[in-house]
Order: C-alpha cells, then sequence, then structure tokens
C-alpha cells in the first residue's frame, strides 16, 4: 500500500503520513481498511468473551464468573460482535469494493464517510468501558428488553448511548453506499448489470436506512422511562412492556438480514470464480435477494411467540417466516447450479464458500424448525436458538467475511497470502465450529435455557464438548491475524487478476490497488 | 494465575462422579401433555423433510465438489440460467411448506384454546421465584429454588453439585390432577420472566402489569421440570419450575395438607407471606 501511496502524493499535493493520514483521511480505501481492522479487533474482544462464557459453562457450578457478570458478559458479547465485528467488517468491504467493483474514484461523500468511521471507536469504548463503570456493564441481554433493562445502571445509559452513536455511523454510511451506487457507475452499468456484491449491499443499505431509526426510537424511550419518567413500557403508567419487543423486532429481524445479505453477495463472487463459471441465475438472484428484505419486514413476531400474541398473530408471523425460506432456497440452489459442471479449484476462499453454503444452510434448516410455532414454543431460549443463529451469523456471515478477506487480500495487499496457512485456517474453523455449536442443539431440545450460568447436571457432557470446540475455535482466529498481517508484510506478487477465473472492473486495477482508481470511468462492456 | 488453573482442575476432577452420570440424549425429551405429543410429532416430521432435502441438495452439492474439479480435467460449462428449473425450483419448496404448515395450524388453535379449563393456577413470578394461586381450591404458595447455596458456589468458593436435581429442585412443588386441563394466567411482579416446562409444552412470558393465559393437561402422574426461560436478573438460573402431576385422590390429599399448613403459618406469622422479598 505504501508503494502506491507516494505514487499518489504526486498528483494529489499535500497528503498527511502517519496517524494523522488516518485521522482526516477520506479515501475510501483506507476508510474500509480501518473498518476491517477495527472489525478485526472486536471480533477478537467479542471472542474473548465468548470464551470466559464457555469456561464458565465447562461445569456445573460457579467456577469463574459470578453470575451477574455473566449475564453482562452475554450481552456485551452479543451487542460487540453484531455492532461491533460484523456489520462494521461489511462496511469495510463495502468501502473498499463498491468503488472499484461499480468503477467510481470514491464513495459519493467522502468525507462523511471519515466521520461514520470515526464514530466506531469512541461507540466501542462506550459498549467495552462500561464493565468497569459501578453496577458493571448492562446484564439484560442485547435485547434490552425493560423492565429490566430500567433496573441497571449507568452502563445501560453508556450501551444506550453507543447504539444511538453506531446507528447513526450505519446510516451515514448506507447513505454513502446508496448514493455512489446509483450515481456513480461506471457508463454502461445499468442496475441488472451490477455485481452481486454491489446489489446485496443497495439492499442492505435501504434495510439498514429503515430500520436504524427505529431502534434509536426504541432506545430512546428506554432513556426517557429510565430517567425522565415516561412510562412507555411500563404497565403502572399506561405503557406495555410487550411494545418495546415489537418495537425492538421490528427493527431486530431485518437486522438479521443486514447481516447475512452482504454475506450472500461475497458468495455469489467467490464461487462463479473459483467454478471459472457465471453465477447462475443472476436476475433470480437480485428478485430473491429483494423478496427477502421486504419479507423480512412482516416476521418480526416469531421472536415473540411466547409473549402470548392471539392465535391469528402467531399464524402470520408463522407463515410469513416460513416464506423466507423459498427466496433462500433460491439463492442456495443458484450457488449449488453455478458449481454445477464447473472447473473448481478450492482456494481458501471456495473453502469458506462451500463451507457457508452447506452450513448456512444448516441454520436455515435450524430457522425453519423455530418457524413453527408450537415447535418453538419448546425451543424458545435455548441453546437450540443460540445455536440456531451462530450457525447463520458464524458460519453465514463471519464464514463469508473470512472468505471475502482471502478472496480480496491480494488486491488490497498486492501479496499472494499464505495459501497453507489458510487452509489450515480453514478447516481448523470449520471443525471447531461445528464442534462448538451443533451440540448445542441438543442441549436446546433437552431444555437447556439460554443465558444461565450454571445448569443441571444432564446437559454436562455435551457443554464440555462445546467449550472445548470453542477454545479451539478461538484459538484458530489467531491464525487469521497471524496470515493477514503476513500477507501486507510480503508474499508472492499478486497480479491484477490474482485469480484466473476472476470477473469485475476491481480486478483491472492493479494489485494493490492504487491510491486513487477510476478517476477517470472506466468502459463497462 | 497457576491457583485459578489448580483451582479449575481441581473442580474438574471433583465434578468427575457427574460424568458418571454421562447424558447424551440428542431429542425433545417425551411429550407429556397433548400439546407437548403434538410439538414433539410436528418437530419430528420436520427434521425428517429438512434432512431429506440436506441429504438431496448436498448430495449434488458434494458430488460436483468431488466430480467438476479443474484437477480431474473438467471444462467449466457456460450455461448460467434456466427459466424451467428456476420455476420449478421455486415451487416446490411452496408445496413443502404447505405441507408443514397444514399441522401446525391445527396446533397453534390448540394451544391458544384456554377454555372450559378443569382449573386455574395464576403464576406470578418475582426476582427469583414462583408464586402459585390455585383459584379454585384456595391454595397459595411460593416456590423457590431448593439446591444448597454451596453446592452451587461462587468464583471465591467453587461449588461441588451433587443433587441428582440440581438446580431443577424447589422447595414447593405444583402439584396439579392428572388428566385435567390446566389454566395458567401468568404474570409477573418485576420484570419480564418465562414459565418453561418443555413436556408439558409450555413456554409463556410473565409480563409485569398483564396476564396471559396457557394451559396443559398431565397425560400420566409424574414429575416435569423446567425454568425460567427469560433473563430476568442475575438469579436467572435459579428459578426452576416443578410441576407434579398426582391422582385426583392423591391431588385432594395434597390439597388439604397446603390448606392445613396455610392456616397454621397465617396464625403464626403473617409477614412471610405478605413480603415476598424477605427470604
Amino acid at each position: 500500500m505504501e508503494a502506491t501511496h507516494d505514487h499518489a502524493h504526486d498528483d494529489h499535493g499535500h497528503h498527511p503520513t502517519g496517524l494523522v493520514r488516518y485521522f482526516f483521511t477520506t479515501n475510501h480505501k483506507d476508510i474500509g481498511s480501518m473498518y476491517l481492522w477495527f472489525s478485526l479487533i472486536m471480533f477478537f474482544v467479542g471472542g474473548f468473551m465468548a470464551l470466559v462464557i464457555r469456561a464458565e459453562l465447562f461445569q456445573p457450578g460457579i467456577q469463574i464468573v459470578n453470575p451477574d457478570v455473566f449475564n453482562q458478559l452475554t450481552t456485551i458479547h452479543a451487542l460487540v460482535m453484531i455492532f461491533g465485528a460484523v456489520m462494521p467488517a461489511f462496511v469495510g468491504f463495502a468501502n473498499w469494493q463498491i468503488p472499484l467493483m461499480v468503477g467510481a474514484s470514491d464513495m459519493a461523500f467522502a468525507r462523511m464517510n471519515n466521520w461514520s468511521f470515526w464514530l466506531m471507536p469512541p461507540a466501542a469504548l462506550l459498549l467495552v468501558g462500561s464493565f468497569l463503570v459501578p453496577g458493571g456493564a448492562a446484564g439484560s441481554g442485547w435485547t434490552l428488553y425493560p423492565p429490566l433493562s430500567i433496573q441497571g445502571g449507568i452502563s445501560v445509559d453508556m450501551t444506550i448511548l453507543a447504539v444511538h452513536i453506531m446507528g447513526a455511523s450505519s446510516i451515514m454510511g448506507s447513505i454513502n453506499i446508496v448514493t455512489t451506487i446509483l450515481n456513480m457507475r461506471a457508463p454502461g452499468m445499468t442496475l441488472m448489470r451490477m455485481p452481486m456484491f454491489v446489489w446485496t449491499w443497495l439492499i442492505t443499505a435501504y434495510l439498514l436506512i429503515a430500520v436504524m431509526p427505529v431502534l434509536a426510537g426504541a432506545v430512546t424511550m428506554l432513556l426517557t422511562d429510565r430517567h425522565f419518567g415516561t412510562h412507555f413500557f411500563n404497565a403502572a403508567g399506561g405503557g406495555d412492556p410487550t411494545m418495546f419487543m415489537h418495537i425492538f423486532w421490528f427493527f431486530g429481524h431485518p437486522e438479521v438480514y443486514i447481516m447475512i445479505l452482504p454475506a450472500f453477495g461475497i458468495i455469489s463472487h467467490i464461487i462463479p470464480t473459483f467454478a471459472r463459471k457465471p453465477l447462475f441465475g443472476y436476475a433470480s438472484m437480485v428478485y430473491a435477494t429483494s423478496s427477502i428484505a421486504l419479507l423480512s419486514f412482516i416476521v418480526w413476531g416469531h421472536h415473540m411467540f411466547t409473549v402470548g400474541m392471539p392465535a391469528a398473530g402467531n399464524l402470520f408471523f408463522m407463515y410469513a417466516t416460513m416464506l423466507i425460506a423459498v427466496p433462500t432456497g433460491v439463492k442456495v440452489f443458484n450457488w449449488i447450479a453455478t458449481m454445477w459442471k464447473g472447473s473448481m479449484t478450492f482456494e481458501t476462499p471456495m473453502l469458506f464458500a462451500v463451507a457457508f453454503v452447506s452450513l448456512f444452510t444448516i441454520g436455515g434448516f435450524s430457522g425453519l424448525v423455530l418457524a413453527i410455532t408450537p415447535v418453538d414454543i419448546t425451543l424458545h431460549n435455548t441453546y437450540y436458538v443460540v445455536a440456531h443463529f451462530h450457525y447463520v451469523l458464524f458460519s453465514g456471515a463471519i464464514f463469508s467475511i473470512m472468505g471475502g478477506a482471502y478472496y480480496w487480500l491480494p488486491k488490497w495487499t498486492g501479496h499472494m497470502y499464505d495459501e497453507k496457512l489458510g487452509k489450515v485456517h480453514f478447516w481448523l474453523t470449520a471443525i471447531s465450529f461445528n464442534i462448538t455449536f451443533f451440540p448445542q442443539h441438543f442441549l436446546g431440545l433437552a431444555g437447556m435455557p439460554r443465558r444461565i450460568p450454571d445448569y443441571a447436571p444432564q446437559f454436562t457432557e455435551f457443554n464440555q464438548i462445546s467449550s472445548v470446540g470453542a477454545f479451539l475455535l478461538g484459538l484458530s482466529q489467531l491464525i487469521f491475524l497471524y496470515v493477514i498481517i503476513k500477507c501486507i508484510r510480503g508474499g508472492v506478487k499478486a497480479e491484477a487478476k490474482s485469480w484466473e477465473g476472476a470477473e469485475g472492473l476491481e480486478w483491472t486495477v492493479p494489485s494493490p490497488a492504487p491510491y486513487h482508481t477510476f478517476e477517470t470511468p472506466p468502459a463497462f462492456h | 494465575m497457576k491457583k485459578t488453573l489448580r483451582q479449575i482442575a481441581g473442580t474438574a476432577l471433583s465434578s468427575l462422579p457427574i460424568l458418571a452420570l454421562a447424558n447424551y440424549d440428542v431429542n425433545i425429551p417425551a411429550p407429556h401433555s397433548p400439546i407437548s405429543d403434538q410439538i414433539y410429532g410436528l418437530h419430528m416430521e420436520i427434521l425428517w423433510v429438512c434432512l431429506a432435502i440436506f441429504v438431496v441438495v448436498f448430495g449434488v452439492m458434494f458430488y460436483s465438489v468431488f466430480a467438476h474439479r479443474k484437477s480431474k480435467g473438467a471444462v467449466a460449462a457456460h450455461f448460467h440460467e434456466n427459466t424451467t428449473i428456476e420455476i420449478i425450483w421455486t415451487l416446490i419448496p411452496f408445496l413443502i411448506l404447505g405441507f408443514m404448515a397444514w399441522p401446525a395450524t391445527q396446533t397453534v388453535l390448540a394451544m391458544k384454546d384456554a377454555s372450559n379449563p378443569d382449573m386455574t393456577i395464576k403464576v406470578t413470578a418475582y426476582q427469583w421465584m414462583w408464586q402459585y394461586e390455585y383459584l379454585n381450591d384456595g391454595v397459595k404458595f411460593y416456590s423457590v429454588l431448593s439446591t444448597p447455596r454451596d453446592q452451587i458456589g461462587s468464583t471465591e468458593q467453587h461449588g461441588k453439585p451433587t443433587n441428582e436435581h440440581y438446580l431443577l429442585e424447589t422447595d414447593n412443588n405444583v402439584v396439579v390432577p392428572v388428566g385435567k386441563k390446566i389454566r395458567l394466567l401468568i404474570t409477573a411482579n418485576d420484570v419480564i420472566h418465562g414459565w418453561y416446562v418443555p413436556q408439558l409444552g409450555v413456554n409463556q412470558y410473565g409480563i409485569p402489569g398483564f396476564i396471559k393465559d396457557s394451559w396443559f393437561k398431565a397425560n400420566e402422574p409424574g414429575v416435569f421440570r423446567g425454568q425460567c426461560s427469560q433473563i430476568c436478573g442475575k438469579e436467572h438460573g435459579y428459578m426452576p419450575i416443578v410441576v407434579e402431576a398426582k391422582s385426583a385422590e392423591d391431588y385432594a390429599v395434597w390439597v388439604k395438607e397446603q390448606k392445613a399448613k396455610q392456616a397454621a403459618a397465617e396464625s403464626h406469622d403473617k409477614v412471610s407471606l405478605a413480603d415476598p422479598v424477605a427470604r
């Protein structure tokens, strides 16, 4: 990166270096890198919390952390992973890749882009720092349901503020992404000829703009209930705790797709590249993604089957949720049809993509099981749900992030990563992921609730297997960090088109991508 | 650090008797009510459908992964669309979903129908215990975890779980007559809790300020254990539910005992019932 930076220096007058460069940068590549590093750091912070949780759950009885601290760890682990690790990683990909893929010189609002990123570290400090205030961090679960969250101390206010800041950052990022995609595409790139990753992010950005303000509203009402005598969620004052759940999940369910649609986009690039065959059913992929996004607004009630909604409500949310299986199925079939009769090789990105397709589908199946209201009644808030959302979020979102990182690292750094270590990282991650999370299905079926620091003896064996898997999974990620650093520092020189089967504008610029690219729009055929 | 490691190793060794009771159950525990029967059946049906789809779809994918490799000389085809097949694989899932939705709808309607109960119990959740009021029989009591605190332990003094029903035992069990439709009116006093007994097919939030209903019918005598399903603060893991289903005669005896106990307690000490947090 440094060499190209010097080169760019020539055309662009003054150009800060060192730390100042990153404080003031408006360059989409710098900002993309900062998002990705931020995400990786938060991934390790959240992962550390997960390991403390798994250590405590290694056996019945209390050993490592007391129950109140345990609740704080589960709460902040979730918030850190969702808002600190997964979402910023995808924004990092968007910053790096969208201008390169649509042939734009930068993001539409470059200064706002800087601001969107620099809001994130203070928000993260508020979240993680809330462990240090009297009473410890918020311990109500990441859903912050009142009245429990009303009982919490100042850390709940810090969490609310952090959510506000990260929400503002997301909204700004989304506006930037929508504007860039709609206005700055290379001539000839019509909407239906855009790369899939760009499509999925366009839809994701609209979802973010739609639901982030809803979350902001929910937590603001929480804040005024806590400090200013309102009773939005207090029945004694005419409010209703259930209303918070409705508002929260109206945000929360689209949020789930915010974390998976860009993953679909990344996978839709990796599979065609390594199958050396164009993506099967491009148009139906676009329609399927849009349908998933639209359906995501009318399924929130499936998080609330145990609230006691009327039968008609339960049935509506059950049917709507089941419908999501249709477009999701279409996407899986299309990926497999893309592989079919291809000429496949299995470099690390492809390994992650194939694992994504199969493991994400397991998460999809358990999602279908949970969609069935009566079955959900017996599985709601058990470890089955924990297993389900880790299958879609870890072997879904995070596998795609890792696959995408290996896929584009040559473009970002100018070097090929260490393929052997990449494969070791993949196999350790895939195996230990399943050791960690597959047994949790059994725990949930047997009736072990989530968010408990201690459990009945009949749950011991699967918890122990899960904890051993978790430590292996956590340690394996150090290999990922090592491979990235090694790749940045050197390695086999990457060609402009780093992969034989790669298609798209980003592979037409040199590797590493120069500091400024596409200052005049490229020709797109 | 070394001390902590030793402590962990120590507790790991001391937990060996528990390992002797190794438990690898991989399914929903045996159902004991009409609704949990149906839930069990629904889950099995969906599980088999999903497994079948998984085997077919990923059979195709892994065949492709092994057969269509560059290293085996595979040359990439160029097709990238086929409207017929895309319509077919959009329609088939609809049919499968309809097949799943029909029985599920029946169960939803059955489980939401709490009308015409044989008896009603009002359940009030507190941080961190349950209160049960038998509206027909006039029985009323609190139910608290009965596992001794020293078995649970803390970070300073590690616990040694030895009770067979560690964490799933209470001082006062919820006794119900077998074969009767029991309606539950569930609410909470402070924060949201969840009354969850999987073998009876009930998992219902208790929401402060609101009363929600649910129902169950125990098919045969037995003891059914569950716990709070919604995070409710630091003792969330320590508010179990134990339901004892007894024959009508045994139930009548139990009611009589409870009433006698209540009468004695009321003349004795009114404060203990009036103040739930006095424990």
